[in-house]
C-alpha cells in the first residue's frame, strides 16, 4: 500500500510514492539520499535521527514518511546556506563538539532548534532541551560549551 | 512494519466511517510515539492507520467555565508551555513536562498518551489527582469519563472500538489548595518513573486542617492507582507530620508494583509511601503560612 505524499525537504520541494510503513528516516536516508541523519536506537530515545519537522524537533524513526506530508522538513544537510556552515556547525568545531561523529548530525539539528528558540541559552536551558540526544563518547562538556557558544558564529 | 491502508480523515464524521469500514482491525494514531514502537516490534499489527492529524477542532486549549479544555490531538509540550496551563494549573504544565524528551513531547499528544494507557506514564496521576475527565465521542455522541475510571489494565481502557478522546476536561481548583507531582528517576531524566506520585491538597479557611486530599500514583499497578485510604487518613485531620507519614503507610498498601529493572517490588512499595509523602509535603509548601511542613523541612536540613 502506497501514498503520495508532498513535502518541501531542506527548502526544497520534494513529491514522491511511499509505501505507508516507511519510516522517515528511511524515507529521507534512501529515498532522498540524505544520509546525514542517522539511525541509533530506532525506538526515539537516542536522538541520532533528529530532524525538524516545521521547525521543530521530532524522531525520524518514529514518524512514518506520511506524517510529513504537507509539512516542512530539515535535516543537517539543510543547516549550511550557500556553501557556508550554520553558526552552532561552525561552533561544534570550533570548541570541539564531536569525537566519534555518530551522534553529531541529530545533536546539530537539535541545537539548531534550540537557538532558533533561545538565541544565547544558558547551561540549564541547553542541558533540559538536548536531554534527549545522547552521545556514548560521552562528549557531553564540548557539546554544551559549543552550543553556548555558537551566537559568536551568528552574523 | 506490515504494511496497511493510511487514511487522513478531516472530521469527526469520516473518523467514524472510517473505523466502521475497518473495524477492529484499525487504529487511530496521532503522533504515534508510542504506537510506531509497538507496530515495528509487531506487537499491534493494524491493517489500517486512522491519523487524527488533519481532524479539524482536536488541538488547542481553553478555559471554559473555569474548566480546562485540552483538545486530544494537543501535544504534550503544547500543554507544557501553554501560557493558559502554566497561569491556571502550573501542576499539570509541570507534570507533562517531566515526560520523556522535548522530542518526544513535540509528537506525543495528549489523548495519544491516554488511550496508549500504558501505568508509567506520568500524566495520569496528576490528572486523577486534579480530578480530570475524558471526552470520548463516537457516532452515537459523546461522553466524558472521569481519568480515574479510564484505565483497565496494561495498555487497557475503558474506550470503545468506536470511540476517539477528543477533549480531557480539567476543572479549576477549589480556594486553598495546591498540588505536587514527583517523579522517582534513579536511573536517567528521560526514564520512565520508578514510582511517581501526585497531590492535590485543599486545606480549610485556618489553613491548618485538611478539607480534602487526593492522591494518585504511577507505575505501582497495572493501571495508576488513587490512593483512597491514605486520602481519608488525611481528611479533616490537622496539617501535621505524623499525618503525612500515616497518609504514606496507607499509599504503601494501595500499591501493587512489580519488580523489573527499575527496582524491586517492596523496594517500589517503600518509595511509594516516601514519594507520597513527599508530594504532599510539597503540595504543602504551596501554602507559606503551613506550620508542620517547614518544620520538617528544616530537621532535614541540619542532618546534613
Amino acid at each position: 500500500m502506497e501514498k503520495k505524499i508532498r513535502m518541501r525537504v531542506n527548502g526544497t520541494k520534494v513529491e514522491l510514492q511511499v509505501p505507508t510503513n516507511r519510516l522517515l528516516i528511511d524515507c529521507l536516508r534512501y529515498d532522498l539520499g540524505l544520509t546525514g541523519t542517522k539511525e541509533g536506537c530506532s525506538v526515539g530515545v537516542c536522538g541520532a535521527c533528529t530532524v525538524l519537522m516545521d521547525g521543530e524537533m521530532v524522531s525520524s524513526c518514529l514518524a512514518l514518511a506520511v506524517f510529513a506530508d504537507g509539512h516542512e522538513i530539515t535535516t543537517v544537510e539543510g543547516l549550511a546556506k550557500d556553501g557556508e556552515l550554520h553558526p552552532v556547525q561552525k561552533s561544534f568545531i570550533r570548541y570541539g563538539g564531536f569525537q566519534c561523529g555518530i551522534c553529531t548530525p541529530g545533536q546539530v539539528v537539535a541545537a539548531k532548534a534550540l537557538l532558533d528558540e533561545i538565541p544565547k541559552p544558558n547551561e540549564e536551558q541547553i542541558k533540559e532541551w538536548m536531554m534527549g540526544n545522547l552521545c556514548r563518547c560521552t562528549g557531553y562538556y564540548k557539546i554544551i560549551e559549543s552550543i553556548q557558544k555558537a551566537h559568536q558564529f551568528a552574523k | 512494519m506490515q504494511p496497511f491502508e493510511y487514511r487522513t480523515p478531516k472530521n469527526l464524521k469520516e473518523v467514524q466511517q472510517e473505523l466502521k469500514q475497518f473495524g477492529a482491525d484499525a487504529k487511530l494514531v496521532a503522533g504515534g510515539t508510542a504506537l510506531i514502537i509497538m507496530m515495528k516490534q509487531r506487537l499491534v499489527r493494524p491493517t489500517c492507520l486512522i491519523s487524527l492529524s488533519s481532524v479539524r477542532g482536536l488541538a488547542g486549549i481553553a478555559e471554559k467555565n473555569g474548566a480546562l479544555r485540552i483538545g486530544g490531538s494537543t501535544t504534550h509540550r503544547e500543554v507544557e508551555t501553554s501560557s493558559l496551563v502554566r497561569r491556571r494549573l502550573p501542576l499539570l504544565a509541570e507534570t507533562y513536562r517531566h515526560v520523556a524528551t522535548i522530542r518526544v513531547r513535540n509528537m506525543a499528544t495528549v489523548g495519544g498518551g491516554l488511550a496508549h494507557a500504558d501505568p508509567n506514564q506520568d500524566p495520569p496521576p496528576t490528572l486523577i489527582a486534579l480530578g480530570a475527565s475524558v471526552k470520548a465521542s463516537s457516532a452515537g455522541g459523546s461522553r466524558m469519563i472521569p481519568v480515574e475510571e479510564f484505565f483497565t489494565d496494561y495498555y487497557e481502557t475503558v474506550l470503545k472500538p468506536d470511540e476517539v478522546i477528543t477533549e480531557v476536561s480539567v476543572p479549576r481548583l477549589p480556594p486553598n489548595s495546591a498540588g505536587a507531582f514527583l517523579k522517582f528517576l534513579p536511573r536517567t531524566a528521560d526514564d520512565y518513573a520508578t514510582v511517581s506520585a501526585a497531590a492535590v491538597v485543599t486545606l480549610d479557611r485556618s489553613k491548618k486542617i485538611f478539607s480534602d486530599v487526593r492522591i494518585a500514583l504511577g507505575s505501582v499497578g497495572t493501571t495508576p492507582i488513587r490512593a483512597r485510604e491514605a486520602e481519608a487518613v488525611l481528611r479533616g485531620q490537622p496539617v501535621k507530620a505524623e499525618a503525612l507519614r500515616a497518609a504514606a503507610e496507607k499509599a504503601k498498601q494501595a500499591v501493587d508494583p512489580i519488580s523489573d529493572f527499575r527496582g524491586s517490588a517492596a523496594y517500589k512499595r517503600e518509595m511509594a509511601g516516601v514519594f507520597v509523602r513527599r508530594a504532599l509535603e510539597k503540595a504543602l509548601e504551596g501554602f507559606k503560612r503551613v506550620k508542620s511542613a517547614p518544620s520538617r523541612q528544616s530537621k532535614r536540613r541540619g542532618r546534613r
